[in-house]
């Protein structure tokens, strides 16, 4: 496959940038978008050039740390899948496809296409957790959990906090992300303890973080590569306003 | 935004209603008009429960448009950069054009109030004849065109406004959201067309 990529290239947070165009001819349509820019770098560097600095990690969805922009789209064009599980077979011999990094006011451009996504960290540290004893922790099994309450749980455990939400909100919103961590803790009894607290605190973090206010436009759940529902919002604002009314 | 939002949306209901006595004709209508001056009598006297009335839409207005001011500045401010590819919207026309229709309802409210309540531009503007005034101006074609177009932001608006503030009082459940969605369309679809009715009988003169 011959791909053009136009890549967003900066050199540093306070440098200007720019979309610059580069012809990659020797795509192959089983390579990963991350390895087809390994490609590319390969190539940059051995012409002396400077490589395009991208964030990865697993290569394999679970991480978090890849995500890109691609033709508008957080993590390509493919329904719930990371940039570096999206595959080339995608696109098509001569697509000229155009790489940007996440944009919001919160998620800083460190170089090219790395952003500073350390703004879901502290929203995490606010609340994305549980206090116990570690250690001695207790045996898993001894707090029965209803079914469909685990489901609900787990799925927002899926969450790899990769920003594709905030990326893909046009408000430049978390509340994607944040309505994951906090319907994944609040659901189960272990989270019950710090429910009211986490809820304050996890929307505290992200409004003093700079992200924008949710006005329920639906982009994040279509850009989520783990398929975190609306109806995680709804939770979070349930569990916003009995917290707020002080209802225990 | 949703309080006020869905204590306007109860407001309009009733209001579109009443307007539906229209085809009563002149008589059942202008005494509807001049109840609607005495509600609450004799508990409250003359046209108080009138006032009350519209210092609490006033509020509820006011109130909303003001969150509505906050929270886009508040969204503009946190994603300044646009992508260089343009980004598909996923999200329906509904909750693309929020912003925009509710300034035009905004500015509707105003013109209609100039229309119906202060009479000021009103071309019959007799105080007491409700309905020789609605005819008067529903027979000027940009006047009805006015509230054809109005209406229509009426009914985006509350598409997605009914399901959002659902949304936001953590009120949807996965279990009612085809519920939920389907109501915030009935209800835009209920409003639009029940409020066209009247302007678009008048002016293909079926009332006069
Ligand atoms: C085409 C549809 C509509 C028609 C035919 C209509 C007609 C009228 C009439 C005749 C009155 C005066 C009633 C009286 O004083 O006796 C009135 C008042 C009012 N209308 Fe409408 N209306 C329409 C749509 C709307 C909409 C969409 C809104 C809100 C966005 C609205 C808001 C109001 C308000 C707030 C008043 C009361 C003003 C006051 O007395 O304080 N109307 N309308
Ligand atoms: S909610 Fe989805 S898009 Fe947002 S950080 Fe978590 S996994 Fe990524
Ligand atoms: S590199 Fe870990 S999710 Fe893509």
């Amino acid at each position: 496959m011959k791909l053009t990529l136009r890549i967003w290239r900066q050199a540093g947070p306070a440098e200007p940038g720019r979309m610059v165009a580069y012809e990659v001819p020797d795509a192959n349509p089983d390579m990963s978008f991350l390895e087809l820019l390994d490609v590319l770098n390969e190539r940059l560097t051995l012409e002396g050039d400077d490589p395009v600095t991208f964030d990865h990690d697993c290569r394999e969805g679970i991480c978090g740390a890849c995500g890109v922009v691609i033709n508008g789209q957080a993590h390509g064009p493919r329904e719930r899948t990371t940039t570096c599980q999206l595959h080339m077979r995608e696109f098509s011999d001569g697509d000229v496809i155009d790489v940007e990094p996440w944009r919001s006011v919160a998620f800083g451009v460190v170089k090219d296409l790395m952003v500073d996504r350390s703004g879901l960290d502290r929203i995490i540290r606010a609340g994305g957790y549980i206090s116990v004893n570690t250690g001695s922790a207790p045996e898993a099994h001894a707090t029965p959990v209803p079914k469909p309450i685990a489901d609900t749980a787990f799925d927002n455990a899926t969450c790899i906090g990769c920003g594709a939400c905030v990326a893909a909100c046009p408000n430049g919103a978390a509340m994607l992300f944040a309505s994951a961590k906090v319907t994944h803790l609040n659901s189960l009894p272990q989270g019950a303890p710090e429910r009211t607290e986490r809820v304050l605190n996890i929307v505290e973090a992200m409004d003093a973080e700079g992200f924008g206010g949710c006005t329920n436009t639906g982009e994040c759940t279509v850009a989520c590569p783990k398929g975190i529902p609306m109806d995680s919002i709804a939770t979070l604002n349930r569990e916003y306003l009995r917290a707020s009314l002080g209802r225990k | 935004m949703a309080v006020t939002g869905l204590l306007m949306l109860l407001f309009l209901i009733v209001h579109m209603l009443g307007n539906l006595k229209i085809f009563y004709g002149r008589d059942d209508f202008d005494h509807y008009a001049g109840w609607l001056r005495t509600i609450g009598e004799p508990v409250l006297h003359g046209a108080w429960y009138l006032w009350i009335q519209r210092f609490v839409l006033l509020l509820a207005v006011v109130l909303h448009a003001t969150s509505a001011y906050q929270l886009s500045r508040r969204d503009l401010k946190a994603r300044p950069t646009k992508y260089a590819h343009h980004q598909r919207a996923q999200a329906g026309y509904a909750t693309h054009v929020m912003r925009y229709g509710g300034i035009t309802l905004a500015l509707f409210i105003i013109y209609h109030i100039l229309d119906f309540t202060t009479l000021t531009l009103n071309r019959h503007g007799v105080e007491g004849a409700a309905y020789d005034n609605v005819v008067s101006s529903f027979s000027v074609w940009w006047v009805t065109a006015i509230y054809i177009v109005a209406m229509i932001c009426l009914g985006l608006h509350i598409q997605h406004g009914f399901w959002s503030a659902a949304q936001t009082l953590g009120l949807n459940r996965p279990s009612r959201d085809r519920a939920v969605r389907g109501l915030a369309t009935g209800l835009a679809v209920l409003l639009t067309v029940g409020f066209l009715i009247v302007p678009v009988a008048v002016l293909a003169g079926l009332v006069d």
